[in-house]
């Protein structure tokens, strides 16, 4: 056994000398295969998206959202494998197209945080002065509150403004703008102060120096020279962002401030479950493992994402 | 340090105004305060414009910040809204220690409700914080000692696991397994919600048997976050020269384990759980909720949704002292276990 290890790793590094050097993309996806973790993880992911997306071909939006109120608090059978919740809608449908609101909302809800975060963290690194510490205390005061607080108080300051919208044919709850856009805003700080430190560094290094030198303005320094080499922080920091963006549209949805119904989310589906916990346990079982699933492999998914852009790093 | 720690301190005035400005113009543009009026019959509309004078809503939203701020008893609030102030306010304003009075719990004042609440989350809170502290280093270290063993990798999944559940998910699992489950199968089970049993009244073990679902909710997703990280600390340092120099000089393995090498690994501990016990009280927020625990988290929630704007940001703002102060106390108490750290 140890000795047949030992002439593969033998024969991998013999293969490694005469191949071409590998690209760093290569290298990346190299080490990234190699944990077994992450692997799991992503094809876990890629069974959730094709469960959330193929199981539109089963099941009709209007049928997720339809209500039958003499077939309410159904516990799983063969017409609804999943059971039926309190207005005796089907909860596997609603699981299907819940769960595409929730995955969606949480790679929204990074765009915007990747968005705030970078565009706060590379103004102050790179202008520093005034700029750099106005921006950091205005951080430091969004860090000092806890999210969740901050993610009620702001899902009540936005309310129900926000009118149904269409999109793709489909009629969503305005809420579900306005819970991507306070995740995403009150979520952002972390991701400023990575990227604020990258520049603070960068930025002292020659080719920002030969750039400069020979007259390129400062925005495509920020966004052609310095950007490029702080992507690795910013992709893992964004693929967990994805985790904590879906855990926290779960949280307020959950607390009844989130998305609102007939909309669903595997948020909102647990709104108030605990209700009827000692006679509906399907209610919460089934979104709520959807959650978890999903939650674990994008850890598990951001922790190879680490391992294998910075090999440095010990785990 | 003296000269250090005072200059922390007056850094953190002007960020708790600006934590506080944020809040108060979410709050007050979010919530009217006479849209519910704490469930109270619907005023005539002259009353509630009366009502909206003395309240101060009809003024400039900064105006509003500095009766909320400062108090209102220095100038006179025109009540009848013939423009000439005549009534003397009567708010002292937070930094008087006044957060005003309730809008939702009549006749009583936001901080007297909030310090009714406080000690039924702090009774939670702090064995919490205990239990996290003492497994995850436990399992930690434990898992750490045995690096890429069986019992390794399955602690190391099963933190991954639990790390991932959203807190509300680790309640209703619980709830269902030890109230719900445990009463079916005819064994001991545990109560599922309030603070203690309203026929037996409030006695320590009846808030003891309350308090147990509780805890492992609050506890279990910070013992598996944290764990891994005691365990990623022990293994850097045991790779460390003073550890090889603490074995070459004969040391016993225990001390060179229990002395030199958790001492080190846990600095950078110290730092991470200062930093989150404040962050605990959000946590508390959903447990609170789902087991009815009349904590400050519940209460939160309680009045968020009445729109009960002094209570609410008499919280925030205890929450955010809390979190500014245990900053400054965790970079003080690092400073203070690592000589290597000079603070001036």
């Amino acid at each position: 056994m140890a000795i047949s290890e030992d002439s593969m790793a033998i024969a991998d590094l013999a293969q490694e000398q005469i191949a071409a050097p590998l690209t760093i993309r290569q290298l990346v996806w190299r080490r990234f295969r190699r944990h077994r973790m992450a692997m799991f993880g992503a094809i876990m992911l890629i069974l959730l998206v094709l469960y959330t997306l193929g199981g539109t071909l089963f099941f009709t939006e209007e049928y997720a959202n339809h209500t039958e109120l003499t077939r309410r608090l159904e516990p799983p059978s063969r017409e609804h494998p999943f059971g039926t919740d309190t207005v005796g809608r089907d909860i596997l449908a609603r699981t299907i197209y819940g769960g595409q609101i929730s995955l969606m909302i949480g790679l929204a809800a990074v765009i915007v945080e990747v968005f705030v975060g970078v565009l706060v963290g590379a103004l102050a690194g790179y202008y520093g002065g005034t700029l750099d510490s106005l921006l950091m205390r205005f951080t430091e005061a969004m860090f000092n509150i806890p999210q969740l607080f901050l993610l009620l108080v702001m899902a009540r300051f936005f309310g129900n403004k926000i009118p149904n919208i269409q999109f793709l044919g489909r009629q969503f709850s305005g809420s579900v703008i306005v819970i991507v856009a306070i995740i995403g805003l009150t979520s952002w700080m972390y991701l400023a102060r990575i990227v604020r430190a990258n520049f603070l560094s960068l930025k002292e290094r020659e080719f920002v120096l030969a750039a400069n030198t020979i007259g390129v303005r400062n925005i495509p320094i920020i966004l052609r020279h310095i950007l490029p080499n702080t992507m690795a922080p910013i992709l893992v920091a964004a693929t967990l962002g994805v985790a904590n963006a879906i855990l926290a549209e779960a949280y307020i949805s959950f607390l009844g401030l989130g998305v609102q119904p007939p909309t669903a989310t595997w948020g909102n589906m647990l709104e108030r479950a605990y209700d009827y916990i000692d006679t509906a346990w399907w209610l919460w079982f089934f979104p709520g493992i959807l959650i978890v699933l999903t939650v674990l492999s994008i850890n598990f998914l951001g922790d190879g994402l680490r391992d294998a852009l910075d090999p440095t790093t010990v785990t | 340090m003296t000269r250090y720690i005072i200059r922390r301190l007056l850094q953190a005035i002007p960020l708790l105004f600006f934590i506080s400005m944020i809040l108060f113009v979410l709050m007050m543009e979010a919530e009217n305060p006479l849209a519910t009026m704490g469930g109270r019959r619907n005023p005539r509309p002259e009353e509630k414009a009366r009502l909206e004078r003395q309240l101060g809503l009809d003024k400039p939203l900064y105006v509003q910040y500095v009766y909320w701020l400062i108090g209102n008893d220095w100038t006179t609030i025109d009540v009848d809204g013939d423009g000439v102030g005549e009534t003397p306010g009567n708010r002292k304003g937070v930094l008087r220690g006044e957060f005003g009075n309730s809008l939702v719990v009549r006749g009583r004042s936001a901080g007297e409700i909030i310090m009714q609440r406080l000690p039924n989350t702090l009774i939670l809170m702090i064995p919490a914080e205990i239990i996290i502290i003492l497994f995850s280093l436990f399992v930690g270290i434990y898992s750490a000692l045995r690096q890429y063993t069986l019992q390794d990798n399955i602690i190391t999944a099963l933190s991954f696991i639990g790390y991932s559940l959203p807190i509300f998910f680790v309640a209703l699992v619980s709830l269902y397994i030890f109230a719900v489950k445990f009463k079916e199968w005819g064994l001991p089970y545990l109560p599922t919600v309030g603070m203690f049993d309203p026929k037996v009244g409030k006695t320590v073990p009846q808030v003891l048997l309350h308090m147990i679902l509780p805890l492992i909710t609050i506890t279990l997703v910070s013992v598996a976050g944290y764990s891994r990280y005691v365990r990623s600390q022990m293994l850097e340092t045991i790779s460390q020269d003073y550890i090889r120099t603490a074995r070459a000089k004969g040391l016993h393995e225990r001390a060179v384990l229990f002395v030199h090498t958790l001492k080190n690994a846990s600095l950078p501990l110290v730092t991470i759980i200062g930093l989150d016990i404040p962050l605990l009280l959000a946590g508390a927020l959903v447990t609170e909720t789902i087991f009815a625990w009349p904590g400050m988290g519940r209460l939160f929630y309680d009045h968020l949704g009445r729109g009960d704007v002094p209570v609410v940001m008499g919280i925030l703002m205890l929450v955010s002292v809390a979190v500014v102060l245990f900053q400054l106390i965790t970079d003080v108490t690092y400073a203070w276990l690592d000589p290597r750290i000079r603070y001036d």
